[in-house]
């Protein structure tokens, strides 16, 4: 029985750490490699021993793929290539093969230099990680090998995120990665075509949300950080560098430029300006608005917005900051927060979504007094506030995604597992299809029916047009002829052809049967009766009586004979050819149910 | 019929698509209801044609699936009532794999559910029944989230149009059901509504109240809703413009309809004020606009609205200063922060200083009581102290003023808070801007003005009757001595024009009966000269008069054609017949002038012509004309076409002395053409300099009144001192529509000229172009072959509409 099977590695019922390995009609995808926020062992990567114990992956995995440059994505991607071992192609779009790099980098060296860890992936392995890497590009499909194709689709998200179909043979499956369904200052929606995939991987981060227009946010987070400006304060907005930073840039840069504003904004690391410059040139990937005026002035060209430094934390007067990591982890923003934690005048806005166990998903939830590393208690006097910027679909785009690719199964990760369930009951309430939500290394088993394709020649099928008219959708069809497999291909000849090229002798297989009918009456009688009877019935077939006492219909005899012990019976006897078989059957069952009885 | 149809018949069951599809085509175009021919052998002919493209609902190809719901608009076109089956195979049609079927679907469905909005549908998987209109109305809603961004501007555009949908479905579109954690958010304009009634508004310390309210019941959230829930919310926030601007198009149709959902999605509308295309701006304020009779402003709104006011863009700042003489404003807030932020950008941008006084002056009329209170800030005035007069030539000071004046005229407490100097400046405001400062009763002071005072103002009806009269005593008294007539007619035409002036409502009939009198009254001087009575040799000089008489009839009729707009055919007939006149008279004098037969053999000959001509164009018209000039004419032709030139000429004279005065019938709606050069403005001493060689762009601003097509009619020209003249043809693009009947332009000419010595000025004004033939109404035997008259009497020419205004200008020569 043919199957798909997921197994994530990360993910599952989880958010951060993407990994899935995904196993379609013999072939071994992995779709992404992240790495997880919430912790600093083992556990953030995913555990690769899954796939083999020893060895290298390169033999079980025929590709890999990474939907977009976020670290939960792509950030376990050069330690699975060089630490563990992969050689094999690494698939992604042009913009994340472009800044990927840059984020494996930052990432390598706030694990490295800052938190000094050893048996860390080194820069050279990154660089012999990129090497890998085929770029594809939206729309393209790409042949991994003969049979195994993958194509791409706009996901919207972040710069050059996309969903990707993996194709073989009639199966297929779409991981979509991140994506998101509303447009916003620089994305556009993700878009797919109705591919009726066998299965459809969906992230499900914000299963459980429904969210307000996206004006009305953006009109609340200027509002918010203007007010704060106004009063002096500053503003702290924790973002990850590339992704929403970027929205959240054009936002207030118009913003400022409108309502003239003089505080400084700030953008805190130095690799926003390398990762920057790919947004000006990656231009194709965003959204309308920004395709149509870049030839005026590229939006990505920021008048207001400056480096930021870290002396200028401790400058009196308002100002605006950007600053890495969104969650408050570790890094810059979260040295930056507790400098400004104290003061009630500050506002910290968390744009975006907060793995468990990191500081910004404590103050979000709530808690004032946070124990930092060393038992110190810092008690958090600013003010905190939530907006929804992330650009993952809410309930109603995932649920519009699957309404546009018409799935035959969906398969729910990047999620919580509360909320998971929530949206599987909805999926499978509304479109009526299996939802699964694995776990970590749970794995999920689909079967599947791939239909195989059959080759026809053309002479048989222009001899069955003529036939009769149009083939209707409503009503089957009988087509007679000959199936050959040869070479791992199917083709439907007519028998002659197949005779001819197999160089077999034709044999005539016929059928007879007998049926006895009690009828008293003389065989001719008998005869007329059968005769008239199949004619009131089988009015669309040529019924002919013929002078030597048979009757024919089409081309199958039908002859009548005394019974040779009771002659109140007669035997009918009916011949007919195996292509005759459907109107042959269905004559002898008529016949066995007996005659009308005579008017007379 | 029989025949084709059964043809037709015959090729639908191709193999081919294009067959198939061409033969849906022939059948929309031709098919009709009634049952083709029984008899038909096909066996197919009793059903009729909707049955027979419907069943192509289901082809294998989608392009003949298409054709098929083409085929169907088509019949619907053609005024075949569709069959209500129709709509059930339609909606399936809706989850097409091809966006093009499904495009095509959504019209189909929106076709049905205008022709049986009242039937009653069933509700799938439910024993619910509904309208049908409000059915359709939610399959179309649920399109405007489909994947091709063509079907989302179809939905978005047709929603627009279904006004007979039930009020809860339409709010429904606005209402996305928010929820967040499975519980129940309340959306953003919810908050600042709540918010904005208990108070709280300005202390913006409340902002972050996102939480989640009610635990909602998981079984109850229907993710998508089959129905219209948040069509809006999405179609106003897609990703193409084109969808955002069908949708504020449709929210527009829909809120011009229904005021209380004008109400509700008034935040939407604000919200799309921020929007990142300037033409999505635009619309939206454009909408508002129309919709603002239905709705007052709330201060975070009107906050919103008035930030868009630092647009760079000028179509935008004048939509919005539009908007504003039309919006209702609630608190004095409200009315000192529109005044504020015009002030703003008055100062950002100076050019907009007309279009804000005029704005200001609506704002101030529409509100007294808001200003009020505000006058003594606005004002600066003190109880005590006096304070410095302000400087009568400061816009922004002229603008607090009109905004002032205009609401003291319905608030008669106001001019007691004014100081002294206030008054003055009322006084000089009042006359050099008249049409922005009203006439205000003020203590102590005679009205300023009492003809023009609104209580005084003439009714229409003694103007009207006052100008029937005085037409009817012109046209009554055609037999008067010469003398008489002449005097009649001056007073008259006199009469008129003050009329016009005085009564702007009746300005364009005013002026075309003056002109029309004008014209004849030029025509009776004409013949009345001596030099018809002397020998022909001797009065060179006096036929100056009676041609140039000529020449000016000709200019005044084709004013009278061209210029105003709502002119019928029976007043083009009169004209045309004076024009005829003018032509008569200009043959004769031209005779009594030259020497020598030759040249009036042509000049006859085409006049016969042009009578020709006059004959076939208004032949319907003819009885109308009885006694005329042309009348006799037509009855002498036959002797006129063999008669030598001198006897023709003769034939004119006396006819044009006994032709009668026409009766010019008044027409219902007349109005002048009229164009105003606001900018350049002819008052600078400072002359711009450009190198000679190269060009100098002028910036031109001008608003076109009841100009029809202006982007073909309207031109430039630029008159240098050396009498060389330049026309320019600006861009269709520069002409704007911001009213019906107004028109603006706003162009950039280029001067160019060789080096000058001094600086010197040119004259800028704008010209109508006209084409003779354009207006001419085409007899079907015109049409057919003869060409040769219609080419002679195509006479294009331009009638200068605007005063010329002076720009003065320097070109240096280039340095070497």
């Amino acid at each position: 029985m043919p199957e798909i099977r997921v197994t994530p590695l990360g993910a599952g019922q989880d958010v951060g750490r993407s990994c899935i390995l995904v196993s379609i009609a013999g072939k071994n995808v992995m779709l992404d490699c992240g790495m997880h926020m919430g912790f600093n062992d083992d556990r953030r990567f995913p555990d690769f021993s899954y796939i083999t114990q020893n060895g290298r992956l390169t033999d079980f995995l025929d590709c890999v793929i990474i939907s977009h440059f976020h670290l939960d994505h792509c950030g376990a991607l050069p330690y699975f290539s060089e630490m563990v071992g992969y050689d094999g192609p690494i698939y992604m779009t042009p913009p994340t093969q472009a800044i990927c790099p840059i984020l494996l980098e930052d990432y390598r060296k706030i694990a490295v230099d800052k938190k000094g860890e050893a048996n860390f992936f080194t820069s050279q392995m990154i660089k012999d990680c990129m090497k890998k890497v085929v770029a594809v590009h939206l729309h393209q499909t790409v042949q991994v090998d003969d049979e195994l194709e993958i194509k791409a689709y706009y996901a919207g998200h972040v710069l050059g995120a996309a969903m990707f179909q993996i194709k073989v043979g009639s199966e297929s499956v779409v991981y979509t990665g991140d994506y998101n369904m509303t447009p916003d200052r620089h994305l556009g929606a993700a878009w797919i075509d109705r591919c009726r995939p066998n299965l459809l991987i969906t992230e499900s981060t914000y299963a459980t949300t429904i969210r307000d227009s996206k004006r009305c946010r953006e009109r609340d987070f200027l509002k918010k950080v203007h007010e704060t400006v106004e009063r002096g304060g500053k503003v702290l907005i924790p973002v990850f560098a590339l992704g929403r930073a970027q929205e959240l840039c054009i936002l207030l840069e118009t913003f400022w430029e409108r309502m003239n504003l003089k505080a400084p904004i700030y953008f805190s690391t130095g690799l926003t300006e390398k990762a920057n410059h790919y947004y000006k040139l990656f231009i194709t990937w965003t959204n309308q608005k920004i395709r149509k005026t870049f030839v005026q002035r590229n939006m990505f060209e920021f008048k207001h917005i400056k480096a930021f430094d870290r002396a200028f934390a401790d400058n009196p007067g308002p100002m605006v900051v950007f600053a890495t990591p969104g969650m408050l982890h570790a890094g810059q923003s979260l040295q930056i927060f507790r400098k400004w934690a104290g003061n009630e005048k500050n506002m910290v806005i968390m744009p975006g979504y907060c793995v468990q166990g990191t500081v910004g998903h404590k103050i979000l939830s709530g808690q004032r007094k946070l124990e930092m590393e060393g038992r110190q208690v810092l008690e958090v006097k600013m003010q905190v506030e939530y907006m929804s910027f992330s650009a993952h679909a809410d309930a109603k785009g995932i649920m519009q995604l699957i309404g546009q690719a018409e799935p035959e199964h969906v398969l729910l990760v990047h999620g919580e597992a509360k909320k998971m369930e929530f949206l599987k009951q909805k999926i499978e309430q509304e479109f009526r299809v299996n939802c699964y939500m694995p776990a970590n290394g749970e794995t999920v088993t689909l079967p599947t029916s791939p239909s195989i394709p059959v080759g026809i020649s053309l002479g048989l099928l222009k001899r069955e047009m003529a036939q009769g008219l149009l083939p209707d959708a409503k009503k089957p069809r009988l087509l007679q002829g000959t199936l050959i497999m040869k070479d791992s291909n199917f083709r439907l000849v007519s028998s002659e052809q197949a005779l001819k090229e197999l160089g077999l002798a034709e044999h005539q297989l016929r059928f007879t049967c007998r049926v006895h009918l009690h009828d008293a009456r003389k065989e001719q009688e008998t005869v007329m009766r059968v005769y008239s009877h199949l004619k009131s019935i089988l009015k669309d077939h040529c019924v002919q009586h013929l002078p030597d006492g048979s009757v024919t219909v089409e081309s199958i005899l039908i002859q009548a004979a005394a019974h040779s012990e009771d002659p109140g019976t007669k035997v009918l006897l009916v011949s007919w050819t195996y292509q005759d078989e459907e109107l042959g059957s269905y004559l002898t069952s008529l016949l066995k149910k007996g005659l009308p009885q005579a008017p007379s | 019929m029989t025949p084709l149809t059964s043809c037709r018949m015959k090729h639908l069951t191709d193999t081919s698509h294009g067959v198939r599809n061409k033969c849906l085509q022939l059948l929309g175009n031709l098919g009709s209801l009634e049952k083709s021919g029984t008899k038909d052998t096909e066996g197919l002919a009793t059903r009729d044609v909707q049955k027979i493209i419907g069943d192509y609902f289901s082809d294998q190809d989608p392009r003949v699936r298409t054709a098929a719901i083409k085929a169907m608009l088509q019949l619907h076109e053609r005024g075949l009532k569709l069959q209500q089956t129709i709509y059930n195979q339609a909606c399936k049609l809706l989850s097409d794999d091809y966006e093009q079927v499904r495009s095509a679907a959504v019209q189909l469905i929106w076709v049905v559910s205008q022709l049986y909005p009242e039937s009653i549908v069933p509700i799938p998987s439910s024993n619910e029944e509904i309208r049908l209109v409000d059915d359709a109305f939610g399959k179309i809603c649920h399109m405007v989230s489909d994947g091709s961004w063509v079907v989302r501007v179809q939905a978005a555009k047709l929603l627009g149009s279904m006004e007979q949908v039930s009020s809860h479905f339409l709010e429904q579109t606005l209402d996305k059901k928010l929820m967040s954690d499975l519980r129940r958010k309340r959306t953003a304009h919810e908050r600042a509504k709540e918010l904005y009634s208990s108070g709280e508004f300005s202390s913006g310390r409340k902002w972050g109240d996102d939480a989640p309210k009610e635990e909602i019941d998981t079984g109850a959230v229907n993710l998508i809703e089959s129905g219209a829930c948040g069509a809006f919310v999405h179609g106003l926030e897609d990703e193409m413009y084109e969808v955002r601007i069908a949708a504020v198009e449709a929210l527009c149709m829909l809120a011009q309809s229904s005021p209380s959902f004008a109400e509700k999605c008034l935040d939407f509308l604000v919200d799309m004020f921020n929007d990142e295309i300037e033409e999505v701006r635009l619309q939206s304020i454009h909408t508002m606009r129309k919709i603002s009779n239905n709705i007052t402003l709330r201060e975070d709104q009107l906050d919103t609205v008035l930030a868009v006011l630092e647009d760079s863009s000028r179509d935008i700042r004048e939509a919005l200063h539009e908007l504003l003489c039309c919006t209702n404003v609630s608190t004095k807030e409200g009315i000192h922060l529109a005044l504020v932020e015009l002030l703003k950008n008055l100062t950002k941008y100076p050019t907009d200083r007309d279009s804000i006084w005029k704005c200001l002056k609506f704002l101030g009329s529409r509100h007294p009581t808001l200003v009020l209170p505000l006058v003594p800030e606005l004002l600066s005035t003190h109880p005590f102290f006096d304070t410095a007069e302000p400087d009568m030539d400061d816009p922004a000071y002229i603008a607090v003023l009109v905004l002032i004046f205009n609401a003291a005229k319905t608030c008669p407490t106001m001019p007691a808070l004014f100081s002294d100097h206030t008054f003055r400046h009322y006084a000089y405001l009042r006359d050099s801007l008249s049409h922005l400062v009203p006439a205000l009763r003020l203590p102590g002071r005679k009205l300023v003005s009492s003809a023009v005072s609104p209580n005084i103002m003439p009714h229409e009806d003694p103007s009207q009757q006052f100008l029937q009269q005085s037409l009817e005593r012109v046209y009554s008294l055609q037999h008067l001595d010469p003398q008489g007539t002449q005097e009649l007619l001056e007073f008259t035409i006199r009469d008129l024009q003050r009329l016009g002036e005085l009564q702007s409502e009746l300005a364009g009939v005013a002026d075309f009966s003056a002109t029309y009198l004008q014209c004849q009254l030029l025509l009776i001087k004409a013949l009345q000269e001596k030099l018809w009575n002397v020998a022909a040799p001797l009065y060179l000089k006096q036929s100056d008069l009676a041609s140039a008489a000529a020449k000016q009839i000709m200019e005044e009729t084709y004013k009278m054609e061209f210029m105003y707009s709502g002119v019928e055919n029976k007043q083009v007939v009169i004209i045309h017949h004076m024009r005829l006149q003018a032509k008569a008279l200009q043959l004769i004098v031209t005779a009594r002038t030259t020497r020598g037969v030759d040249p009036l053999f042509g000049m006859c000959e085409k006049f016969l012509q042009e009578v020709d001509f006059f004959q076939r164009c208004f032949i319907a018209d003819l009885p109308h004309l009885q006694d005329s000039f042309v009348d006799k004419l037509l009855d002498l032709m036959p002797r006129l076409m063999t008669s030598k030139p001198a006897e023709v000429v003769k034939i004119l004279q006396t006819m044009l002395r006994q032709s009668t005065f026409l009766h010019l019938p008044l027409p219902e709606q007349i109005h002048k053409a009229s164009a105003t050069i606001i900018e350049p403005a002819g008052e600078s001493d400072n002359p711009l300099r450009f190198t000679s060689g190269l060009v100098v762009a002028l910036d031109v601003d001008a608003t076109l009144e009841h100009v029809q097509d202006p982007q073909s009619t309207v031109k430039i020209q630029v008159l240098y001192p050396d009498g060389q003249a330049q026309m320019i043809h600006p861009k269709p693009a520069d002409f704007r529509n911001p009213g019906p009947g107004r028109h603006r332009l706003i162009t950039q000419v280029y001067l160019s000229h060789t080096a000058w010595t001094e600086p010197c000025q040119v004259e800028v004004r704008l010209l109508l172009a006209y084409n003779s033939n354009a207006r001419i109404p085409k007899s079907p035997w015109i049409e057919g072959g003869e060409v040769s008259p219609q080419v002679e009497t195509s006479i294009e020419g331009t009638i200068p509409f605007s005063k010329p205004v002076k720009v003065y200008i320097m070109p240096k020569p280039a340095r070497r």
